[in-house]
């Protein structure tokens, strides 16, 4: 794998002389598996080979990228971020009452939507940050402190809307979900660019390294004098800005903000793509590409499946099946 | 009269390394037993053994005139002995009884028979001279009262012998005079009780006889009374006393002209440091030198800012403001090995590179960018200088020796330039080679002018590394020694006993 975040060492030299299948799997395993289902439908799907399969497989994986690289950053940590499909939900109500100006008056609706842009992904990105403030300062376990949002972040999503479907057709807005660049969904573009700085941030920043250490060994972190209550903060932060945008790109491509809908089980899809690509689950090891590399075989396994007129019912058993094996796989790897 | 329990010629091996070399231990009827040892001595294998935790390889143990091979703790319970260990769980917001009779409930008809229960457990605390009222909620009485409750609940009504493994670690003074009650009451009703703990003052206080174990062999066993503290200490850590008095051998003494680096006052962090002072010059090794339990990791880690200290001063010179956290700590210029290295010290999965720069990266980065040229550059300095022996900077930390880890740990700091290093059991668990490496090191730094504060529970490397050394005795120091009067000797006179006049000579 050509990114993964910590430091590969040369295999020592015992292990040279004879290949280890398992270490090899678990390595390269996601990355054998993608190629094995983009061959395995090059073969048996009709029409794969097309630019409209790319796109329809790219916007489908879109939104569980995105937060699926907030989500990494904290697993990095040791921690979890519950709470992402419900900001995706409070983002996505916030940026209609913004740019049909129910909020507040618009001098000028190409403000409505800069502010629809910048706002909401602001509000969730200072929620991401409670979270992590919430477990540095008040030290409750991440997985209870991010479950306040998740059972209320879409309350409040709720309550803005009034419980409303907030319908409308905002090109100029749309274009996050909608929009193309050179033919390519200007969503993926997005997704690749956030991928590639959060890949660079994780291997060249101290921040990044940062990250790895505490979830490696947070009380040898601490002891380092490395700001564990700050980095943890930030982590979270990120977490929240990404899930922010996510929901904006959801209620974009649907022209419509329901806050019972956005983000629905996104912090199931994202855990399962974060786990799927490589990355360790108890911290310290992430690999922001492999869960790209993971959320696209959920993604194709899906897809496969639904294109071969296997009911979608049965995809989500093969989903289950692919977690399972990863994370097996991963178990083995750590001998 | 045949003693209640004989253990005799117990061996025990883990994984093929022996814990337990033909162990005996002999505890009469009504005696109150001390079992005491440094850790790794065995005691706690050996009471395991007795309790049915794990299963000796040879040797008998009488119980009560039979021989018994106890397969668990269970089944030890319904034989007659009782554990008692250092935490107490029970149910705050029930009622006595409940508490007392909690999983041996008293049932008639398929219902709890709740009046032969209350009626058992006034039974049971009249016997420990308990009046309360067992139907009112068990929160509802002082913690001494608690302490109480749970401790005959554990013993019930058929113990014969009782093990209290450091009972009174977590208690304040006065839960431990109760306890103490509490002993000599079994006492008097003729149930015997194993005593370990590693407070001499406890052992005196309360204990008949006492066996002492070294390196899984059973040493001595005497009465109390006829063992000296000094003798107590000296077998327990297995030197000999004309071995010692070695010539002058330290390095400059005059290096401590001029402020010292660091000077700790009067001290206290919880409940094991209640009053502790040092200091440390630069270019000098100070040794800290205690009992397990004593204080000393607990105090220097408060130096560090890694716990916050309740009383006292910490004066770092140059130090800008207060130190609350390791980071303020590092910054001022101190350096920290705790004395776990793999829960404190490694990130197992990061490289040896990465494991060094922890401390400095931040430092070193432009902008937030890590400069690996300039890392690699250090660490490739420091794997030369110290002699670390990987694969190269990028080996992953947990494959290399923990001789090796400690190297890099050390570099961690070293590539720091600290002015005070803290170092806390820098050679446990390290082959013997490594160690003198290790400890020559740490030599050479000092005459550099680091200063170094040194915690080894090895007694004959401090005497050997340190020009001075503080003594700390539950939690207070006791003694500072200097130049000549450091040996062997006089270390552990001062572990047993405490010197008051060079205490006052330390706070003066």
């Amino acid at each position: 794998m050509a990114e993964t975040a910590t430091t590969l060492p040369p295999a020592p030299a015992r292990e040279a002389s004879r290949f280890d299948v398992k270490a090899f799997l678990t390595r390269y395993g996601a990355w054998i598996a993608l190629a094995l289902l983009i061959l395995v439908n090059l073969a048996i799907t009709p029409n794969f080979a097309t630019w409209q399969t790319l796109n329809v497989n790219l916007t489908q994986v879109c939104a569980i990228v995105i937060v699926g690289v907030g989500m990494t950053l904290v697993i990095a940590t040791g921690g979890i971020d519950l709470s992402v499909g419900a900001l995706m939900a409070i983002a996505g109500a916030l940026a209609p009452l913004i740019f049909l100006g129910k909020l507040f008056p618009l001098p000028h609706p190409a403000i409505g939507i800069a502010l629809a842009f910048v706002l909401p992904v602001l509000v969730t990105g200072f929620l991401g940050w409670c979270n992590g403030w919430l477990i540095t300062h008040l030290r409750i376990q991440p997985i209870i402190a991010t479950l306040v949002l998740f059972i209320a972040g879409r309350g409040i999503a709720q309550v803005f809307t009034n419980g409303n479907l907030q319908v409308f057709n905002l090109p100029e807005f749309q274009f996050i979900g909608l929009g193309r660049v050179f033919g390519i969904p200007f969503q993926a573009v997005l997704m690749v660019i956030i991928v590639a700085v959060a890949a660079w941030m994780l291997k060249r920043t101290v921040f990044g390294r940062q990250v790895l250490a505490i979830g490696g060994n947070e009380r040898a972190a601490r002891l380092a004098g490395i700001p564990v209550a700050t980095v943890k903060q930030r982590v979270y932060l990120i977490s929240g800005l990404l899930s922010g945008i996510a929901g904006l790109i959801v209620i974009a491509r649907n022209s419509a903000a329901d806050a019972n809908l956005v983000g629905l089980g996104m912090e199931l899809d994202a855990i399962a793509a974060v786990a799927v690509g490589g990355t360790l689950l108890t911290g310290g090891r992430a690999t922001v590409v492999g869960t790209l590399v993971g959320a696209l075989i959920i993604q194709l396994v899906r897809y496969t499946l639904l294109a071969n007129g296997v009911p979608d019912a049965a995809a989500l058993v093969a989903k289950a099946a692919i977690i399972v094996l990863a994370v097996w796989l991963q178990r083995q790897g750590q001998r | 009269m045949a003693p209640l329990l004989s253990m005799h010629g117990i061996n025990k091996r883990f994984a093929g390394i022996p814990a337990l070399r033909a162990a005996e231990l002999t505890v009469e009827k009504g005696e109150v037993h001390a079992l005491i040892g440094q850790n790794g001595a065995g005691k706690s294998t050996l009471i395991k053994i007795l309790t049915g935790y794990y299963a000796k390889d040879s040797g008998e143990i009488v119980f009560d005139g039979r021989p018994v091979a106890f397969t668990s703790p269970q089944e030890a319970q319904a034989a007659g002995i009782s554990t008692i260990y250092q935490e107490i769980n029970l149910v705050p917001y029930r009622s006595v009884t409940e508490n007392i009779c909690l999983g041996r409930e008293k049932r008639r008809f398929g219902l709890l028979d709740w009046r032969s229960m209350h009626a058992e457990a006034r039974a049971l605390l009249a016997r420990f001279d308990i009046d309360i009222d067992v139907h009112r909620p068990l929160m509802a009485y002082p913690t001494a009262v608690q302490q109480m409750v749970a401790i005959a609940r554990a013993i019930g009504f058929d113990a014969k012998l009782v093990i209290m493994d450091e009972p009174t670690s977590s208690l304040d003074e006065r839960e431990v005079d109760v306890l103490f009650g509490v002993i000599r009451q079994l006492k008097s009703a003729g149930v015997s009780v194993i005593f370990v703990s590693h407070k001499l003052d406890e052992l005196y206080a309360v204990c008949d006889r006492v066996t002492i174990m070294r390196d899984g062999r059973t040493v001595q066993v005497a009465a109390m009374a006829e063992l000296s503290r000094l003798d107590l200490v000296t077998t327990m850590l297995g030197r000999e006393l004309t071995q010692v008095l070695q010539e002058g051998h330290k390095a400059d003494d005059d290096a401590e002209a001029g402020e010292p680096v660091l000077k700790v006052r009067n001290l206290a962090v919880g409940r094991k440091v209640r009053d502790v002072s040092f200091e440390v010059h630069a270019g000098e090794i100070v040794g800290l030198a205690g009992l397990l339990g004593a204080g000393r990791t607990e105090s220097v880690r408060a130096v560090f800012g890694a716990d916050r200290p309740d009383a006292g001063t910490i004066r770092l010179s140059g130090a800008a403001g207060a130190i609350s956290q390791p980071a303020d700590a590092i910054r001022a210029g101190m350096g920290f090995c705790s004395e776990d290295r793999k829960l404190e010290g490694i990130i197992p999965d990061m490289s040896v590179r990465e494991n060094m720069m922890l401390a400095l990266m931040p430092q070193l980065a432009k902008r937030g960018i890590v400069d690996e040229t300039r890392s690699r550059e250090i660490v490739d300095q420091f794997i030369r200088r110290l002699g670390i022996r990987c694969s190269g900077p990028e080996q992953r930390i947990r494959e290399l020796s923990g001789g090796n880890q400690q190297k890099v740990l050390l570099a961690r700091w070293l590539c720091m330039n600290p002015r005070l290093l803290i170092l806390d059991e820098p050679t446990r668990g390290i082959d013997v080679g490594a160690k003198a490496e290790i400890l020559n090191l740490v030599r050479e730094l000092a005459g550099q002018g680091l200063g170094v504060l040194m915690i080894s529970s090895e007694l004959e490397e401090v005497v050997e590394a340190a020009s001075r050394i503080f003594v700390l005795r539950d939690g207070r120091t006791v003694a500072e020694l200097e130049g000549d009067a450091v040996n062997e000797q006089t270390v552990m006179a001062a572990m047993a006993h405490g010197h008051e006049e060079t205490r006052e000579a330390v706070h003066g």
